[in-house]
């Protein structure tokens, strides 16, 4: 049953996103390739759309790929699925342990979970960046244009961060780079 | 977004002080899921109780939900045209440097401990290893095993730090 499936996983998604939008991202994606549901290439083709759409990254991934695989319902489903953990977490803190969080085990539990969060971000992050540029583990002919997107990418954002001493909106990096995509037409 | 919410439930209509929202905030970087979701929670429980909260956070989650489903009614035929797939084909570029260097920035942002750091360097190694083998083995096992090493270490073995 689709949305029995879809409500556990992205409750679980929910569960484990300690650390803010992109925290999900690796779940999501080992959940997706998982179960077939949708390619590594319109996953990031969907977190495009999520970023650059108002509201909390996780609550887009989770109405994409619930519509993908369920249509309406299964959109609603897996988006209750990601929020229901928090909802029931921060009730919970609301209405009774409010001195939980500063908790020497809970802190030390989420001091312990931190680092293995940044590493699996960054390790999908560059896994994502070497199949975009197709080197791993597509064997297809590598990308140069897409290295060459990156690079400016880079560059740019380096550039904005020396002159306005703040980091580049997220919304100008993925406008310019869907500019830079149309030499792809080329 | 956290910003927004300041003014509005604050600022405007004096819902909470804003030493109280900063209070969730902190609650909120700790505890899973989005922080715009458990900010809505909290101010809602906090004004108007559990069905407060219920209605809160409903309204945060909407707006995404109605957008992104109009959005992947079309997608799909979408992407499909020439100079779509071409704007995506530069997008998922984009896409790949943000979550490189977010997780970069976080890293950097993180405190440096010989946890902190042997942890981030070894989970990138485990998975590149892993991924070389085509071996699964779900992430979410790495959270939970980061988190009851981070319980022994600096829960139980670390010295207890004197109260303030």
């Amino acid at each position: 049953m689709i949305y029995l499936v879809l409500f556990w996983e992205f409750f679980k998604i929910g569960l484990f996103s300690f650390g803010g939008g992109y925290a999900m991202i690796p779940i999501i994606k080992e959940v997706c390739i998982n179960h077939n549901w949708i390619s590594e290439d319109m996953l990031l083709n969907y977190i495009g759309i999520s970023e650059s759409t108002p509201g909390p990254i996780a609550i887009n991934m989770a109405t994409f790929v619930g519509s993908s695989q369920g249509g309406i319902l299964g959109a609603i489903i897996a988006t209750l699925g990601v929020v229901l953990p928090s909802f029931i977490i921060i009730l919970i803190i609301a209405i009774a342990l409010k001195n939980f969080i500063k908790n020497r085990y809970v802190q030390a539990t989420l001091k312990g979970m931190r680092p293995v969060v940044v590493g699996l971000i960054i390790f999908t992050g560059l896994s994502l960046l070497l199949s975009v540029i197709k080197v791993y583990p597509v064997k297809e002919e590598i990308s140069y244009l897409s290295i060459i997107i990156i690079a400016i990418l880079f560059v740019l954002s380096f550039i904005y961060k020396k002159i306005r001493k703040k980091n580049i909106p997220t919304i100008l990096i993925i406008l310019l780079s869907g500019c830079l995509g149309l030499l792809f037409l080329i | 977004m956290i910003s927004l919410i300041k003014e509005k439930v604050a600022d405007k209509k004096g819902w909470m002080t804003e030493e109280e929202i900063n209070d969730i905030i902190v609650i909120a970087e700790s505890t899973p899921g989005p922080i715009a979701i458990n900010l809505a929670t909290y101010c809602g429980y906090k004004i108007k109780g559990v069905f407060g909260s219920v209605l809160a956070t409903l309204g945060v989650v909407l707006p995404s939900l109605i957008i992104i489903f109009s959005i992947s009614l079309f997608f799909d035929k979408f992407i499909q045209n020439k100079v779509v797939a071409a704007i995506f084909m530069g997008i998922k570029c984009a896409v790949v440097y943000l979550i490189t260097t977010a997780g970069i920035r976080m890293f950097r942002k993180m405190k440096k401990t010989w946890y902190s750091v042997t942890a981030t360097i070894l989970i990138i190694l485990i998975m590149a290893v892993l991924s070389i083998f085509s071996k699964s083995f779900s992430t979410i096992y790495f959270i939970l095993i980061g988190g009851f090493l981070g319980l022994i270490i600096f829960g139980f073995l670390a010295k207890k730090e004197p109260k303030k």
